[in-house]
């Protein structure tokens, strides 16, 4: 019996926590992608600077308004421009790193059929 | 033709490598965001410090007259610099200076206002720090010229005097 009250306990606790999870992992998906602007190299997510905690209660915020995470990233995209985002849109600053790896890719592959299949 | 594609394809390599580098060269490392000008302000409402009432963003800006937004706080430093160019521009009768008391608590806020003097006009609470946040701030001290309820200006860190020169002729 007791092994069984135990084993309960456990479940419920194992329940309840992967419930918690679940409430908080869309605000988490979103701050990983968003910049903390005041930190060095971090995300909001990862960041406990006061700004980055002002941001994770706004994300909660818009959450809570019915906001979808594309509505959100725009949000915060107007207020503080593209720096914001982790996955800069393809615009005029942005477009030699899009570009250039399809290049780099495309000029490997050139390279790898001219040696080896015409060479045949 | 094998053998000229080789030393080619390594000039050209290393030349876009150059342009990328020397580019970067020229950027400072340190962000300077972008200052978002002609957004319009955002719509709020907020508690104020020195009474219970709770104020609508309508109601602050409704007035024909640049309106300056100030974000401070008792512990920031800078705030105290800049705090004499704020007393300043609130004796002009073309601005109505607004203070955001940034994640600060009331009785500091207070004492620190007591000790140097009370340019604002209304000031409103920021508890949480979310306000500034829908204002693109980014800490304190932040300064935002308002005409009209758009941002014409926005100013981060403290004043000083060229700044103060600077707002002034704004509204000429």
């Amino acid at each position: 019996m007791k092994t069984f009250k135990t084993l309960i306990i456990i479940f419920l606790l194992l329940f309840f926590n992967n419930l918690f999870a679940n409430e908080n992992s869309e605000r988490n998906e979103i701050t990983k992608n968003l910049r903390c602007l005041i930190c060095q190299g971090q995300s909001v997510y990862d960041s406990d600077s006061d700004f980055a905690n002002s941001m994770k209660i706004l994300v909660d915020k818009k959450l809570n308004e019915g906001l979808s995470d594309k509505e959100i990233y725009s949000y915060f995209k107007e207020k503080y421009g593209d720096w914001i985002l982790y996955d800069p849109g393809l615009n005029k600053n942005t477009y030699l790193l899009w570009l250039l790896p399809i290049l780099i890719f495309l000029f490997g592959g050139a390279i790898i059929v001219k040696s080896f299949i015409f060479k045949k | 033709m094998k053998q000229k594609l080789v030393p080619f394809s390594i000039i050209v390599i290393f030349f876009v490598i150059f342009v990328v580098f020397y580019k970067s060269l020229e950027d400072t490392n340190i962000y300077t965001p972008e200052v978002k000008i002609n957004n319009d302000i955002p719509i709020f409402s907020a508690e104020r410090l020195l009474s219970n009432e709770t104020l609508d963003s309508k109601e602050i800006f409704q007035l024909d007259k640049f309106y300056i937004l100030n974000i401070w706080s008792s512990w920031c430093a800078p705030c105290r610099d800049e705090h004499s160019i704020l007393m300043d521009l609130s004796k002009s009768n073309k601005f109505i200076v607004i203070g955001m008391n940034y994640k600060d608590n009331k009785k500091n806020a207070k004492s620190f206002l007591d000790e140097l003097g009370n340019p604002y006009e209304k000031i409103i609470i920021d508890k949480n720090g979310t306000k500034s946040i829908e204002w693109g701030a980014f800490g304190v001290p932040e300064t935002f010229i308002i005409y009209n309820n758009k941002i014409i200006k926005k100013y981060i860190g403290p004043l000083n005097q060229e700044l103060f020169l600077e707002i002034q002729n704004l509204t000429k």
